[in-house]
């Protein structure tokens, strides 16, 4: 546990469009904000899913990419100085005696915030899991998603599945200090930096690995503890010793830890009323597609929306006694201050 | 309109007249079809809508462009017939298709 505390007045969960959006809302009404993220980056499905497809219904748009969106929301944030945390998955919400909030993510950093806002679109990004039977028997002693201590592979047999970079890279990574190395995918193209995937053919050229053309069909062991892993190759089925799998078939979403807050839920989307996106629990708000009220649609220009209703009704919360006037940005010299477009 | 016929994995049949210029994957959810999810929303990103293409269909089908081919690496049981079936377009050569939905999406 981090011995230092982080204050803010708002912590959004999630940085993808709408947690970024929120940044620009709370920061015309004098709101610091802190973002967590699963992922290493900013943008959400929009960086993680599409970077490159075109969205055609950002108003004012007639195309962007999910990529230039995120650019330009980064953009539009940076004069309220919003800080980010990536890599991070938050694990816990509790309210204080003093009735601020009080969030821990999963490397044991806490926040203490007055809002919280939930902008966590699909959920976290999880690692899938292969629909290999019995295969969760053995998650967390002989089968991870990421290394997280590479000791924990030293003098192993170590099977890496999948053609990207993870894989690859954890191949080239791995190979000096595991027992036995086999690299299975089920083509002989790779997804990898064409350099990684020169230097694992090398490897397996001077015999310090194998590659095998196939797919993973049935894992064998007790306990936990792997023991062999049976391959479908062209030529038939092949039994190859393992004690550590590490499989990489890409992200799926989960909604994770946020179904443990003690939030009303709707199937698996979190309950909120249409004034000011607020959840069953008073200061913890819910914007954009993790959101459901009727008649929602899982739109970005629907989430930008929120966000700036829930902005309102945040300040609300953290200054209960401060007269909120409305103003544009077009004509408010206060607000062009704030942007940092007037001095 | 253009028959396409969906097999799940416990051989139930759905047959469905579909619109041509749209997606087989679109085809799917907007008639509740089990089994295929398209979770990325027809982006090619996700290898939730993944069917085999039945033998007979496949040369009409064509082949998965390289992108999609990425893609099939995370979907599972993947065979020479595997397709993301966001990247079939209806049209009235493909009037009779049958895939088969597999067991289980990525």
């Amino acid at each position: 546990m981090s011995a230092h505390e982080i204050e803010t007045d708002v912590v959004i969960v999630g940085a993808g469009p709408v947690g970024l959006f929120a940044v620009f809302e709370l920061g015309l009404l004098d709101l610091k904000c802190h973002l967590l993220d699963i992922l290493d980056r900013p943008g959400g499905q929009c960086a993680e899913l599409y970077p490159e497809k075109p969205i055609y219904d950002i108003p004012g748009f007639p195309v962007i990419t999910g990529q230039e969106l995120t650019d330009n929301l980064l953009k539009q944030v940076a004069p309220f100085g919003p800080e980010f945390h990536y890599n991070r998955m938050v694990v816990s919400l509790e309210k204080q005696e003093d009735g601020r909030f009080r969030l821990v993510d999963d490397e044991g950093q806490a926040y203490v915030c007055s809002v919280v806002v939930v902008a966590a679109g699909g959920g976290s990004f999880q690692p899938k899991r292969p629909p290999v039977p019995d295969i969760a028997d053995y998650e967390g002693t002989s089968v991870f998603y990421a290394v997280r201590r590479m000791e924990d592979f030293r003098d192993q047999d170590v099977m890496i599945v999948g053609g990207g970079d993870s894989a690859l890279d954890w191949v080239l990574n791995l190979a000096p200090l595991v027992r036995s190395l086999t690299l299975v995918h089920r083509r002989d193209n790779f997804r990898a930096a064409p350099v990684s995937v020169g230097r694992m053919k090398e490897l397996v050229a001077q015999g310090k690995m194998r590659f095998v053309l196939g797919q993973m069909k049935e894992l064998h062991g007790a306990d936990g503890q792997l023991t062999s892993v049976s391959v479908r190759t062209a030529g038939g089925e092949e039994n190859i010793p393992v004690t550590r799998l590490l499989p990489f078939f890409g992200l799926t979403m989960k909604l994770g830890p946020v179904a443990d807050w003690g939030l009303e839920l709707n199937d698996n989307l979190i309950a909120v009323d249409t004034e000011k996106f607020e959840s069953s629990v008073p200061g913890v708000f819910a914007i954009g597609d993790i959101n459901h009220y009727p008649g929602k649609l899982k739109l970005i220009l629907s989430g930008f929306h929120e966000a700036a209703l829930m902005a309102q009704a945040a300040k609300k919360i953290i200054s209960p006694d401060e007269r909120l006037v409305f103003q544009y940005t077009t004509s408010s010299t206060r607000l062009q201050r704030k942007l940092g477009v007037k001095k | 309109m253009t028959r396409i016929t969906f097999v799940e994995a416990d051989g139930t049949r759905h047959e469905i007249e579909a619109e041509n210029g749209s997606s087989v994957m679109e085809t799917a959810i907007k008639n509740g079809v089990p089994g295929i999810i398209g979770e990325c929303g027809g982006a090619c990103t996700c290898a939730t809508c993944h069917v085999y293409v039945e033998p007979e269909w496949v040369e009409k089908t064509g082949v998965p462009s390289p992108m999609e081919e990425d893609m099939l690496d995370f979907a599972f049981e993947v065979r020479p017939n595997s397709r993301l079936s966001c990247q079939i377009i209806v049209s009235d050569e493909l009037d009779g298709l049958v895939v088969d939905v597999p067991t289980q999406q990525a």
